[in-house]
């Protein structure tokens, strides 16, 4: 494992005195310009300001491009490039063996809203401690550029071949089914993009955020709504999202009635100041309700759509004992002969 | 008063001339729902609590109440507990099937039989036994509904005059199955007594059937193999199970969860030291196992041939990314609608090489419900010992239906949490990679997250020894002969055959899991009826120990017997041994859904031994030799 020790200790490293190159993966080698490599860089960027250990970190996917992402960041971390679409079930598995990993999932929206929408939808259910990232460009990149499940109705493909079937919003599914952080952001938009990734980082539950990422050789063109162009000219942020960790102690101004600061599971604080005066963040029926309106409009709703900070994640509900399952020894997990004589006796 | 007083005032029964002694079969024939299972239950058990050997097999519908069901129960003085295919005593509460029941028995069978039911005029060569069950239950039950529920137990106390069964047993046998509800145990008693007070006042005996206390279950249990599968597993100290309902497996998690509640839950905390979780179909379940395996956590899931189907891609998965779990298929008959609830040996092909690409699966074939337990604790030893999925091939007929056995012992053998990287391998071995195969066994040295080791990027095919992405022609081949030398290392430590040769056989017999029991009873049938002397190898694992071909190479014909269409363990067999042993392999194949029993097995094998079998009983003829074997 290479570590790489600053040649001046105290430039550049974060609260655990790592820099940013340990937070980097291989080289990518998705297409240059390619929206997944923002994401990997604000991925990078935010464990690496929320100072993040990569050695407590589990990286998860799926298949296609999206999936391939988690080996270009968090080098050091462990990552397991699961089978289409069904990313959350190792997720899952993963984190009932240790419920002290910090899970990142990454997806596609080919990965998550057709083959694996089966495994989405429970996993949005369960509220399963995990950062459920979508880096979604409606289409599938890696089989060259055929529709997926998000792909806008009337968009169209290269080819000029129209999209008939109305997409699916992920983020409207993951509300109705659950999730307690439910987020939109754009690949192009680095500050609202990393303050929505801490967010997630410091939420105890299953923080889906559905990241509009354009496939910049495959739909990035004249006629699809998921172009970057497109996507730049219809993005329609809900508020300003600016985000405080725990472990910096930084008085915020903000106005009440035009701010809302949302209390996270580790002390930190999530600040949604409004653009829109009526938008209440923690409120369901609003969130399912501009989700509809800004797509009535041909408009993409961004930010902190939903959050719901307290309520008990997966594992909280599974009362199981504090140190991770994986890790118990023998004289905990076997019971003894007392037992097994027991049960015998109850069988005669 | 209690009914084993009744026992204990009442004279003992009519003389019966010439009878038979712990050596039948009853067949109940009940609607589903109707609660004779606990019936049924009560009255295996007081047989076996008299000391008789004795075995039950439920055939049931897939459906919740209102098709026909039938429990039969086997009591063998010899021990033979597999499906004897003749029943000689029918208890007859079905208004349904009773017809038909009552023509496909031998002669000299016995009815009992629900009296409105009128069957008496169906048959002369029978013995019949009315009883009029709703006037019975009506005099000890006032509720209507619990009527319905109780009415069978009625049948126990009947049955307990006729054959001389030890009321005091079946009194027994009735609060072990009830546990601590005085209620429902007083009003069975009252039906268990009712019952036996009627025959011993109304019917006169008039057949040969008779129970009579023997000393050869001693010391024994009562179990199914689900539970002791469930045994095994709480045991061999699984932390993660993750599972999707399906007949005729649900059970094994079932029973699981109840012991992992009452035996798993932290002393001093009361927190679980298990996780479970219902996923939303088979896909997940091995899935979530699958990425516990990964984190390092003792893991499994349970299903039947649709899961395992649907595992295929994530068992290809666990294969090549050599990721441990423990997958337990607990074997029934085809696809969909129609016959869920029968038995069938019908996933080893498919389970051999499940998924794409070069796959093979290790697999353990238990016979018995101690084996259930052992290999249970065994499977997630080499699960992770190989890092690799590793199949517990159960069926219906072992999982689902009771059985005796021999109490099961602690396991002696500490947990073998396999090749897990720690600092001292670490800085023996130098640099760590995932895949390298540093000791020569094909069994690289594994990390897992959160436990502080370097870590590795998991991938299907696509990877070199340093778990680096490669699409090169040299490491994906380079690691899948990996993959095959660890296979071939895996032969030595899966589970041994279990042989018995006998010097003056000519032939051979092999068989695996449940079919085990016909081919005990099939071989003393072989050796009575035709004297034909045989040797037999019982497969307890696949990939197959070297002792198979050895055992092939000694007789000119060997007969594999298996509970399915296709031959399929024959087939796995062929791949494994020389062409010219191949050839000497045949087959015995039962596949109506019903277990194997020893009759089709020896009738089949005399056939192809060149002897003209009789259907009338046992009565086999020889013929020349040369008439019938067809051997090369």
């Amino acid at each position: 494992m290479a570590t790489v020790t600053p040649s001046n200790p105290r430039r550049n490293v974060n609260r655990i005195g790592l820099d940013t190159k340990q937070y980097r993966g291989t080289k990518t080698t998705l297409c240059a310009g390619c929206g997944h490599n923002a994401i990997s860089e604000r991925i990078i960027g935010a464990c690496y300001e929320m100072g993040i250990d990569p050695g407590r970190v589990i990286k998860l996917s799926g298949i296609g491009c999206s999936s391939k992402s988690p080996a270009y960041f968090l080098g050091s971390a462990h990552g397991f490039n699961a089978v289409h679409g069904r990313m959350p079930s190792v997720g899952t598995g993963a984190l009932l063996a240790n419920s002290k990993l910090i899970a990142i999932g990454v997806s596609g929206d080919g990965d998550t809203g057709a083959i694996g929408i089966g495994q989405f939808v429970h996993l949005m259910r369960r509220n399963l401690p995990i950062v459920y990232i979508i880096e979604d460009n409606g289409c599938y990149g890696l089989t060259k550029g055929q529709f997926s499940p998000t792909a806008d109705l009337g968009s169209t493909l290269k080819t000029g071949v129209v999209n008939d079937l109305p997409p699916i919003d992920t983020c409207a599914l993951a509300v109705e089914l659950g999730a307690t952080f439910v987020a939109r952001s754009f690949s192009g938009d680095k500050k609202q993009l990393m303050a929505i990734l801490k967010a997630a980082l410091s939420h105890r539950g299953t923080a889906m955020v559905d990241v509009l990422s354009p496939c910049v050789t495959f739909n990035d063109h004249e006629g699809s709504t998921k172009s970057y162009s497109h996507v730049k000219e219809h993005d329609d942020p809900l508020e300003e999202v600016s985000f405080v960790p725990f472990f910096e102690d930084i008085a915020v101004d903000y106005e009440p009635g035009t701010t809302q600061a949302v209390p996270m599971h580790d002390g930190s604080t999530l600040y949604l100041t409004k653009l829109d005066e009526q938008y209440d963040a923690l409120d369901k029926i609003q969130a399912l309700r501009v989700l509809n309106e800004t797509r009535r409009r041909g408009e993409f709703a961004t930010g902190v759509i939903y959050v719901e900070p307290d309520r008990d994640d997966f594992l909280a509900m599974l009362n199981l004992v504090d140190e991770p399952l994986a890790q118990l020894p023998q004289s905990r997990v076997r019971p003894q002969r007392a037992a097994l004589n027991e049960i015998m006796e109850s069988l005669r | 008063m209690a009914v084993s007083d009744i026992a204990l005032q009442d004279a003992p029964l009519a003389d019966v001339t010439d009878p038979v002694v712990n050596d039948f079969s009853i067949r109940v024939a009940t609607v589903n729902g109707s609660g004779s299972q606990t019936a049924n239950l009560v009255l295996l058990r007081s047989i076996f609590r008299m000391g008789i050997p004795v075995s039950g097999k439920n055939l049931f519908p897939s459906n919740i109440a209102g098709l026909p069901t039938w429990f039969t129960i086997r009591a063998s003085k010899d021990g033979y507990i597999a499906r004897k295919p003749g029943i000689d005593l029918l208890v007859s509460m079905n208004a349904e099937t009773a017809r038909e029941d009552v023509l496909s028995l031998d002669s000299d069978a016995v009815v009992v039989y629900d009296a409105p039911l009128n069957l008496d005029g169906l048959r002369d060569d029978l013995v019949f036994y009315p009883v009029p069950f709703d006037k019975l239950v009506a005099e000890i039950c006032r509720d209507a509904k619990l009527r319905r529920l109780v009415r069978n137990m009625i049948y126990d106390g009947v049955l307990a005059n006729l054959l001389q069964i030890d009321m005091q047993q079946m009194d027994a046998a009735l609060e072990k199955q009830l546990g601590r509800k005085p209620k429902a145990v007083a009003l069975n008693r009252g039906a268990l007594e009712i019952g036996y007070r009627y025959a011993a006042e109304h019917l006169e005996k008039r057949d040969r059937l008779v129970l009579a206390p023997m000393k050869k279950t001693k010391g024994l249990i009562l179990v199914e193999g689900n539970a002791a599968a469930a045994l095994g597993a709480m045991m061999a100290g699984v932390t993660v199970v993750t599972w999707y309902p399906i007949t005729p497996s649900s059970s094994l998690c079932e029973t699981l969860i109840d012991y992992l509640q009452k035996y798993r839950l932290d002393p001093e905390t009361g927190k679980a030291t298990f996780a479970v979780v219902q996923a939303e179909d088979e896909i997940a379940a091995l899935g979530m196992a699958l990425g516990a395996g990964w984190a390092g956590a003792r893991s499994m899931t349970s299903t039947s041939g649709p899961g395992v189907s649907l595992m295929g891609e994530f068992s290809g998965l666990g294969y090549y990314a050599e990721v441990p779990a423990v997958i337990f298929d607990v074997q029934r008959v085809g696809p969909s609608t129609g016959l869920p609830t029968r038995t069938a040996q019908g996933d080893v092909l498919t389970t051999a090489f499940l998924s794409h690409g070069d796959t093979r699966h290790l697999m353990l074939f238990p016979a018995s419900v101690e084996e259930c337990y052992t290999m249970a604790i065994e499977a997630f030893d080499l699960a992770e010992r190989f890092q690799t999925p590793v199949f517990v091939m159960s069926d219906l007929d072992l999982g689902m239906n009771t059985w005796m056995s021999k109490a099961f012992n602690y396991p002696k053998k500490p947990l073998d949490r396999g090749k897990v990287l720690d600092q001292e391998t670490l800085d023996r071995i130098g640099r760590f990679g995932r895949y390298r195969d540093v000791d020569g066994d094909g069994i690289p040295y594994r990390s897992i997250p959160g436990a502080d080791m370097p870590a590795f990027f998991c991938r299907g095919s696509g990877h070199n020894e340093w778990a680096q992405y490669s699409e090169r022609p040299d490491d994906y081949q380079a690691n899948v002969d990996r993959l095959a030398r660890k296979f071939e290392t895996a032969r030595n430590w899966m589970p041994e055959p279990v042989v018995e040769i006998n010097r003056k056989a000519s032939i051979g017999i092999i068989a695996y899991g449940t079919t085990h029991w016909a081919i005990v009873e099939s071989r003393d049938q072989l050796l009575a009826e035709a004297d034909l002397q045989t040797s037999y190898y019982r497969v307890c694992a696949y990939p197959f120990r070297d002792a198979l071909v050895s055992f092939i190479e000694r007789y000119d014909r060997v007969y594999v017997v298996e509970q399915n269409r296709d031959a399929q363990m024959l087939s796995l067999m062929k791949l494994d041994v020389r062409p010219e042993l191949a050839n000497r392999l045949r087959s015995v194949l039962h596949y109506s859904g019903d277990p194997i029993d020893a009759r089709t097995v020896t009738d089949s094998i005399l056939i192809q031994e060149g002897y003209r079998v009789e259907k009338a009983g046992a009565q086999t003829t020889r013929l020349p030799h040369s008439a019938g074997v067809g051997g090369e």
